[in-house]
């Protein structure tokens, strides 16, 4: 068994937050179009009270760190902050913008022991990142420190986020990544705002975009492998856990609210009343996502998907129902294979409208 | 004689008795069981790798002191390879934090 596997195995076993995700500021110096945060201070856990969140987490067993925000470099305190989680033991990695990356800040990052530096960059062609971003030259900076703390010997990632302005980019920024040297990766989907407003994924990539995506051999791997038909669904599908979220991995705001994860916003409590260890162990909110099974999700459950989708329990929640399908994902399941969802056929049979071209369209005028 | 030290810069957790640790430098993940957890934890620098096997092995597992030491020093060369266990010939000045 492979070893991460193994650790996720034992973790789940022994109830352990093996995975954590802090987002130390929702301040940002970037206005993307597609973010699904508020950027007003909310009263940020101060440097103390993250030393001994670090603190309690370490003692958790949390092992994977990720320090997000916002922009955390837009913290006075981030050296610091990342200081002390490294004197705790953590594996760090650490997100930003890194328009605020000198090179000062290159060699503290690479001397700190982080592992993983990542950086969203939407687009090779300056004037689709910079739209996106909304702050001018901003590809440019970013790009100047991605090499920065590469030539210093860190992981870098190069995330692209995919949305209409840049459907067709992923391929330009694949190959800035390979000259870099960084890692590539894509995200096609568009989550909603946090507070539930969903205006944000009309920004969402069409389907004809999503199958050129899906049917690249230099994202998926074998074409063939990733595109099959999904194996019928057994017991052990049927009694699997949709996701780590609440199981192994947890997010916590910059003032203290713990969460499932970043894109699952159920508040489970608030570091602030209480302990994490308390909040993990006992929330009411985290025993309930981990009781769920995928025979429990009404819909999904009769899907031929079951065994193989990637269901975002977080994203079902999103749209109303976290044992609900999340049509992001049953859309992603279609265009993979060519087979409708469960959800997809049940919207058809409610929604007896002519055929639209677009399956996001049908869904949302059925809703 | 051998005095074995965690490398700098690692990340590491102990769950339940057994470590797993990280090298940031070229993300090797390693998963110690519980002997070689007992002699990572105890890898301090100062200690020699005999003493660490007389007072944190022998007494917890039923093994002659000689095929304890041997196995150690077999470890200690494999996690050594892996740069993650420095192997010192003297001990060094300050403890390890």
């Amino acid at each position: 068994m492979p070893l991460m596997e193994a650790l996720n195995r034992r973790a789940l076993e022994h109830n352990i937050p093996l995975s954590a995700h802090i987002d130390l500021t929702w301040r940002c110096n970037e206005r993307c179009i597609h973010c699904y945060l508020d950027h007003d201070d909310p009263a940020e856990l101060s440097l103390a009270e993250l030393r001994d969140l670090l603190d309690q987490m370490a003692e958790a067993g949390v092992f994977f760190l990720t320090l997000s925000g916002g922009e955390i470099f837009l913290r006075k305190d981030l050296a610091e902050i990342v200081a002390h989680a490294r004197l705790r033991g953590f594996d760090i990695k650490l997100k930003s913008n890194a328009l605020l990356v000198r090179e000062a800040d290159a060699d503290w990052i690479a001397s700190s022991g982080v592992r993983q530096f990542q950086v969203s960059i939407y687009s090779h062609r300056a004037e689709v990142h910079d739209a996106i971003t909304k702050v001018p030259g901003s590809l440019e900076r970013s790009l100047k420190a991605l090499r920065m703390i590469r030539a210093r010997g860190v992981h870098t990632i190069v995330a692209c986020v995919l949305m209409k302005p840049n459907a067709r980019d992923w391929a330009g920024v694949q190959n800035l990544a390979r000259e870099i040297e960084a890692e590539f990766t894509i995200d096609p989907t568009i989550t909603p705002h946090i507070s539930g407003d969903r205006a944000i994924t009309a920004l969402n990539i069409s389907r004809a975009e999503l199958t050129e995506v899906f049917r690249s051999e230099s994202l998926v791997g074998n074409i063939a492998d990733f595109c099959a038909a999904p194996a019928p669904v057994d017991e052990d599908a049927l009694d699997s856990t949709p996701c780590s979220a609440g199981h192994t991995l947890c997010f916590i705001s910059p003032k203290g609210e713990v969460y499932p994860c970043v894109q699952f916003p159920l508040p489970c409590g608030n570091v602030r009343q209480q302990r994490f260890a308390d909040i993990w162990n006992r929330s009411k909110q985290f025993n309930q996502v981990r009781a769920i099974r995928t025979r429990d999700l009404p819909v999904c459950s009769t899907c031929g998907h079951a065994g193989s989708c990637t269901r975002c329990p977080g994203l079902a929640f999103m749209e109303g129902n976290m044992y609900g399908p999340s049509t992001a994902d049953c859309e992603k399941s279609y265009v993979r294979t060519g087979i409708p969802s469960a959800n997809m056929r049940l919207i058809q049979i409610m929604s007896p409208a002519p055929p639209s071209s677009d399956y996001r369209a049908t869904i949302k005028a059925s809703c | 004689m051998t005095f074995p030290l965690r490398a700098p810069n690692l990340a590491s957790r102990v769950l339940h008795g057994e470590a797993i640790v990280m090298n940031p430098a070229d993300s090797g993940l390693f998963s110690l069981n519980e002997t070689a957890t007992a002699i990572w934890l105890a890898a301090d620098g100062q200690t020699p790798l005999r003493t660490i096997v007389e007072s944190h092995i022998c007494p917890d597992y039923e093994v002659a002191f000689e095929q304890a030491l041997a196995d150690a020093e077999e470890l200690a060369r494999d996690l050594a390879q892996h740069a993650i266990l420095l192997l010192l010939p003297e001990p060094r000045p300050n403890p390890c934090p």
